[in-house]
């Protein structure tokens, strides 16, 4: 999936810092060379849970959850928790001030009637932001997302979740006795047909329990979340500009992941996986996704379309996506749309929607 | 038809310049001095607050808390991590000062991704290139006038003097001058505080409260609000204050020229506006295009103005810059950078002035009837009526003044006083030389003589203003002069008294200021090692430093006290009693044997006052108590300065081999001789500013007596004509001319002393201590006074020269002219 | 006089058509500190397009007041005054100032011309104002008055006479329907002062205006088609 936290991450150090140089190559100066960092290639197994950490030969990577949750009342919700890192240069990590990485969060907090968001950027090397493997944790300023496997062994079975902001808090439990699923050809995940690409897996089967706190109201909500993680140097082609992402979680346990990048000329790239009850992964064509716009919105001063037509032609999927709020507007240094959608038609449920380059 | 209507009106009004140029060039030289004058200060005032505002910005809103350390060291970087882990959205910062070149600089480490939005350091990123800041290896903002004092070119990478190499230079507006940004960690390096922070500002949200302090940081962590910090706009707005009040007296200087010429101005034109009036120029027309006329040459006497002010206000900027940085630590930018305000403000005041000068004149064309045939009463009538007027104005700008001496308070009060004062001796001033001449007259033996000083009374009328300005402008010199003599003599004075120590120095630490105060201890060409402990506290608001010091005859054979009680010594030394400076006093309206509450870090400390000090200079408060009973209050206070007594020729000796032998120990060292040169130097630089404008304002009442007597000389004719024609040679009217200006112009100059010392006596008496919380003995300078009647004199020949002149060349067929062709 | 003559003919009968000018029972005083002092008592004037007259009187007779109330410089405390059809009297400021602008032409003892404009400039000075300026009269004007050499010349360096011809000149160029003088010729020598009359009357005649002349002269006044005296505050004879 994601190429959109990559262009989320690129912006730490450039969108976020002030230079636009967005139009240099790719969104967001992810078109760039990475010289010096090291390559994505296939046929690399992953490992857990050192896969888990971070990964500083590259130069993005992020961690990413985004859960749907509904209250006692039925009331529905939609979690959102990141941390993006990037390298500013190649080479072995420095200590202190003079590390080269750049961490940034980007929390949110949305229900039908409102879309609270925060965002913290923080240094490398000084402790104020990082990922440790084992025990698994993960965090920037106050905002964790960390292992509390009870068996104390740091895995990511158990984990609670935890983030602030202005007018909202979460603090949530994950838990999923699945193995994580690899995307792609076993986590290679190819960005275009010339051949960008990032490592890449889910782990899409958490439950959730916890509460929320909105407005000063704490909300105790349960549901469903899905974690993203995903490393690069260089995923973007330099002609794709912006991106549209779903991950939905469809009736009797299976997940489906669709994601079309935008080319300059108005072809897209698209690929997605169906995902099985059990995590067994099959990968869809390019050929065999049609994702439709609906009517254009104007949010945030943007013209973009928050209802979608998606179709999975092999499968016999055909749904209507409908967002939850569709003010779900992420206003931050980079900006984007990210919020829960739910679903009908062949298939009815909730899942998450991202939309970048509008 | 109108608009072509105003245009020949117009036309016809301007040509009436063309023909008299003279008048012309007064009026505008008048307009373009007054409003250079002001426009200069107001220049130097808008330069000096933007940079203020832009040494604030570096960390976004000036008045935010910050975090900083209870016992005045630095904060743990840990802290601040414990603190961003916390949830505290704060952003740190280090500070400190590097020598480059011989030249202090203020270093600011930031961390950018951090740091609040909105301030300087976080806009860097929209013009800079955030990436290269981080990106070893890295940058260091400067502004221009920085870039231009190192000597340096913007990517190169200047050496400190402890052989560290700045981040490459790049160039910045959003900082201030004077103040290097970099990357904090690249800062940490340079000042050799790895890990070390100065302080925590706070970001986008709330800064952490007492009990999460306590929580992450135990005792180590104070929340500091930001008055704490000095406010510098508010420390130097008496100083800008001053300049203001200086700008504004040159301007109304600069008015009265305005006044005199375009009074001279309409007076010649009274005719051609009957005339107009007469052939069906509507009045309301005539009005508007007569004030459109006063507004565009205002705009264009004012931009030559402006021009010449940016002139003046640049030659002064290096005086100005240098006392606002020696007397308050404020840094200003050397470069000139002009707003459209400043613009506006100053063509506003010329256009502004322009008008209320010309408006009697205007008043009188408006009231100008078409008929009216001119029934000029007798001079002397019109002049016993314009003094009356006069001395009724004169009687009630000294009544305002007096009520503001009596019953206002405050700074504004004090130039109340001033103004009060000034306007109604400059008002007074004709009536007290009508009853001079009258005495003159009086006294005169022979029919010349008697025509001498009759005619000189006759002159009065036109002269009189130029001859109030030249009031003004001697009375400033007397009392400025003074002013800034009796300030010399008492600050150095003061200076003697107060260094009286050979030595100074300041080590790293409290410990390695033990270490030094004992090896100075063995060493015996020492006398003493006198620690100078200091605390910080606030009374009433207001930021005052405890100093401790030990019982010691340096201190009670030479410590300067305005007043004590008899035993003041004893009981500082047993810690019964506290001096404190005469600011604290005046401010906390408190004396001799008044209980004095000093807070502590452990409670209140009470103890009597039993003397006060002088203080010059120092915008806060001070207060003396016994060292050994200062760090039993203030367990954390500053125990790192020390003076030392040693003999004046062992001095030199003695700090080379202080510097050797503790080097990194010792933070800073100078000599008794040096510390004086710097103070000196601070206030002669502040007066050089004050001496200049000073010098200005006099030359510009030159020119408005030399305008006067220049517009008059016309008029002279009709008058001198009969007393040629009745045998005089032109030789001996020319003599006679001169000597009757010099006769006002000495009266004016002797009238003008008593007006100086009444003015110095309000600067020192009031202004000074309502603004800077000190009050200065008074001294008079009579040398000065001699000098100021002799530049009175010098003036007057000078503006006189070019008139007589012209009436020497006056052909004897103009003189008769005068008969033919009667006015 | 055969200028004389020729105006008679030229205005034709002044009885006949409805007069330029007519003055009904006009009163003015003027405050004192002892008192008004009344200067007209009710006057009553007509005046025909075409016709001179001159108004004698002794000194503060007040035949200069009477002058300045017709020519709407002043405001008379009651009674009406009409020129060509337009009530002078009981008007504010712009309106006299329009009436004296458009159509009436004053020459006054002292020529009050502007010392910072040339001849030409003097000259031209109420027709542009009056937005009334026509060069060929203007150049005419000057011919005719023997100012064209002297066109660039500033009025200090003209004689008297050359001076109240400029105001002549300058009273005339807006073809004004009544000309006033005040003593027009009272600062100038006696032959000085018929050359500058015998052309200003010639000039009357050309453009037909009323021509209104306060004299104490009644060798000046003869010249003039009628002749009416200020005594005392009323008008005796004609």
């Amino acid at each position: 999936m994601n190429v959109r936290r990559l262009a989320a991450v690129a912006v730490i150090a450039l969108t976020a810092l002030g230079f636009g140089r967005a139009a240099a190559g790719g969104f967001a100066g992810l078109g760039d060379e990475a010289a010096g960092f090291a390559e994505v290639v296939p046929g690399k197994p992953l490992s857990f849970p050192a896969d888990h950490g971070a990964h500083p030969g590259y130069r993005i990577e992020w961690w990413y959850v985004t859960a749907n949750l509904k209250d006692a009342s039925g009331a529905r919700y939609g979690v959102q928790w990141t941390l993006f890192r990037q390298a500013l240069s190649p080479g072995a990590e420095k200590e202190g001030w003079a590390n080269q990485q750049v961490w940034m969060g980007h929390a949110a907090l949305t229900s039908a009637g409102s879309h609270r968001f925060a965002e913290t950027l923080a240094r490398g090397g000084i402790g104020q932001a990082g990922v440790v493997a084992e025990p698994f944790k993960a965090w920037i300023d106050d905002w964790s997302f960390a292992s509390v496997d009870a068996a104390g062994r740091g895995t990511l079975e158990s984990a609670s979740l935890s983030a602030k902001g202005v007018g909202f808090s979460y603090a949530l439990t994950l838990t999923s006795p699945q193995a994580p699923v690899l995307q792609g050809d076993h986590g290679y995940s190819r960005k275009s047909e010339r051949g960008q690409a990032s490592y890449y897996y889910s782990q899409p089967f958490f439950k959730v329990a916890g509460t929320l706190t909105l407005d000063g109201r704490a909300i105790a909500v349960t549901g469903q979340a899905w974690m993203d993680r995903e490393w690069s140097s260089q995923p973007l082609a330099k002609d794709q500009k912006g991106w549209d992402w779903f991950s939905l979680h469809l009736p009797g346990g299976e997940k489906l992941m669709l994601f079309q990048l935008r080319g300059e000329a108005g072809g897209s790239y698209r690929a997605g996986s169906w995902i099985g009850a059990d995590g067994a992964v099959n990968s869809l064509a390019s050929a065999d996704i049609v994702l439709t716009p609906g009517p254009s919105r104007t949010v945030a001063g943007r013209s973009l379309p928050v209802t979608w037509k998606v179709e999975v032609k092999s499968r016999g999927l055909s749904i209507e996506t409908v967002p939850l709020n569709a003010e779900s507007w992420m206003g931050t240094v980079f900006p984007y749309w990210e919020g829960p959608v739910r679903f009908t038609g062949s298939h009815a449920g909730d899942g998450y929607l991202e939309m970048t380059g509008y | 038809m109108a608009p072509d209507r105003a245009f020949w009106i117009f036309a016809t009004l301007l040509s009436h310049w063309r023909r008299h140029p003279l008048n012309f060039a007064t009026l505008v030289i008048g307009l373009a001095v007054a409003t250079a004058l002001w426009s200069g200060v107001q220049a130097l005032n808008q330069q000096a607050r933007t940079s203020y505002d832009r040494a604030a910005q570096v960390f976004g809103d000036a008045g935010a808390a910050s975090i900083v350390s209870a016992k005045g060291t630095s904060v743990a970087q840990e802290h601040y991590v414990a603190l961003r882990r916390a949830g505290w959205k704060v952003s740190p910062v280090i500070e400190g000062s590097v020598r480059i070149g011989g030249v202090s600089y203020r270093l600011v480490g930031v961390e950018p991704l951090t740091v609040p939005k909105g301030s300087a350091v976080a806009g860097l990123a929209t013009g800079g290139d955030l990436e290269a800041f981080l990106k070893a290896p890295g940058q260091t903002l400067v502004a221009t006038e920085t870039l231009r004092e190192l000597g340096a070119a913007g990517g190169s990478r200047p050496v400190t003097e402890g052989k560290q190499a700045l981040p490459p230079l790049v160039v910045t507006e959003a900082v201030a001058p004077g103040i290097l940004v970099m990357d904090i960690g690249a800062a940490q390096v340079i000042l050799g505080k790895p890990q070390q922070l100065t302080r925590l500002i706070g970001g986008q949200g709330e800064m952490p409260d007492e009990a999460s302090l306590v929580a992450i940081g135990g005792d180590a962590l104070k929340l500091e609000q930001p008055e704490e910090r000095g406010d510098l706009a508010r420390l130097t707005d008496s100083f800008h204050l001053n300049l203001t009040a200086f700008g504004l007296l040159a301007f109304i200087v600069g008015l009265f020229i305005v006044h005199a010429s375009i009074g001279l101005a309409f007076e010649q034109r009274l005719g051609t506006l009957r005339t107009m009036r007469a052939v069906g120029v509507p009045l309301r027309l005539l009005m508007l295009v007569l004030v459109g006329e006063v507004v565009l040459l205002a705009l264009l006497a004012g931009a030559i103005g402006m021009v010449c002010g940016y002139v003046i206000a640049a030659a002064l900027l290096p005086d100005v810059a240098a006392s606002l940085s020696g007397l308050y630590g404020a840094h200003v930018g050397g470069h000139l950078a002009l707003q459209g305000r400043w613009w506006a403000s100053g063509l506003g005041m010329a256009s502004a002035g322009a008008l209320a000068a010309s408006a009697v004149s205007l008043l009188k064309v408006y009231r100008l009837p078409i008929l009216a045939v001119a029934k000029p009463l007798a001079w002397r009538e019109a002049q016993h009526a314009q003094l009356r007027r006069q001395g009724v104005l004169a009687a009630m700008c000294l009544v305002i003044g007096a009520i503001a001496f009596l019953w206002g308070r405050g700074l504004v009060a004090g130039f109340v006083v001033i103004a009060g004062v000034l306007l109604g001796a400059a008002l007074l001033l004709p009536l007290l030389l009508a009853v001079v001449l009258r005495l003159g007259e009086r006294r005169a033996s022979g029919a010349l003589a008697q025509w001498f000083w009759a005619d000189t009374r006759l002159q009065l009328s036109g002269l009189s203003l130029a001859l109030m300005a030249l009031l003004l402008a001697l009375a400033a010199n007397v009392g400025v002069g003074t002013m800034v003599e009796g300030f010399r003599k008492t600050f150095t004075g003061w200076l003697d008294e107060r260094l009286n120590s050979e030595l100074y120095f300041d080590a790293a630490g409290a410990q390695e200021g033990g270490e030094i105060a004992e090896w100075l201890g063995r060493d015996p060409r020492v006398t003493a090692v006198l620690p100078v402990w200091k605390a910080e506290t606030r009374i009433g608001g207001w930021p005052v430093d405890v100093y401790g010091t030990r019982d010691h005859a340096t201190y009670r054979d030479h410590f300067t006290l305005l007043s004590h009680t008899a035993d003041a010594w004893d009981r500082v030394r047993d810690g019964e009693g506290a001096l404190i400076s005469e600011q604290l006093a005046r401010r906390m309206d408190i004396g001799l044997g008044s209980p004095l509450a000093l807070p502590t870090a452990d409670g209140v400390w009470e103890l009597p006052v039993v003397g006060l000090y002088p203080d010059y200079g120092n915008p806060k408060g001070q207060v003396r108590v016994n060292v050994d009973h200062l760090v039993r209050h203030w367990a954390d206070a500053r125990r790192t300065s020390y003076s030392v007594r040693v003999a004046p020729s062992d001095a030199g000796a003695l700090m080379t081999a202080m510097q050797s032998h503790f080097d990194g120990k010792i933070a800073r060292i100078v000599d008794q001789a040096s510390l004086k040169q710097i103070s000196t130097q601070i206030f002669e630089r502040t007066f050089a500013v004050t001496g200049a404008l000073n010098t200005l304002t006099l030359i510009v009442s030159g020119i408005a007596l030399f305008a006067s007597l220049l517009t008059l000389s016309d008029l002279r004719l009709a008058q001198l004509a009969p007393v040629w024609a009745l045998g005089v040679t032109r030789r001996k009217l020319m003599d006679l001319e001169i000597g009757k200006l010099l006769v006002l112009a000495a009266i004016t100059a002797v009238l003008a002393v008593p007006l100086g010392l009444v003015l110095a006596w309000c600067l020192v008496a009031i202004v000074n201590v309502q603004a800077f919380g000190w009050r200065l003995p008074f001294h008079v300078f009579p040398t000065q006074w001699g000098l100021i009647v002799a530049l009175a004199l010098a003036t007057a020949f000078l503006a006189s020269i070019v008139p007589v002149v012209r009436l020497g060349r006056t052909a004897p067929q103009d003189l008769l002219k005068v008969f033919a062709n009667e006015r | 006089m055969t200028l004389i003559d020729r105006t008679h003919r030229a205005g034709g009968s002044p009885q006949a058509s409805a007069p330029l000018l007519r003055v009904s029972d006009v009163r003015k005083s003027y405050a004192t500190p002892q008192g008004p002092i009344p200067v007209l008592k009710g006057v009553d004037l007509t005046l025909a397009a075409g016709e001179s007259l001159a108004l004698l009187g002794e000194s503060g007779s007040g035949k200069s007041t009477l002058l300045h109330l017709i020519g709407g410089l002043d405001d008379a405390d009651s009674g009406e005054i009409m020129l060509d059809g337009v009530r002078v009297t009981g008007q504010p400021d712009a309106e006299r100032a329009a009436l004296r602008r458009e159509r009436i032409g004053i020459v006054f003892q002292q020529f009050n011309l502007v010392p910072s404009l040339t001849v030409a400039g003097n000259i031209a000075f109420q027709a542009r104002i009056a937005g009334r300026f026509d060069a060929a009269w203007q150049e005419e004007l000057m011919e005719r008055l023997g100012l064209a050499a002297l066109r660039h010349r500033y009025p200090e360096q003209l004689s008297g006479g050359q001076q109240q011809r400029v105001s002549i000149g300058r009273a005339l160029a807006i073809r004004p329907r009544l000309l006033i003088a005040d003593e027009p010729t009272g600062n100038l020598d006696e032959a000085t002062g018929d050359e500058v009359m015998g052309l200003a009357l010639d000039l009357i005649a050309r453009t037909g205006c009323g021509f209104l002349m306060v004299t104490h002269s009644t060798r000046l006044a003869r010249r003039l088609d009628r002749q009416v005296t200020l005594a005392s505050g009323v008008l005796a004879g004609a």
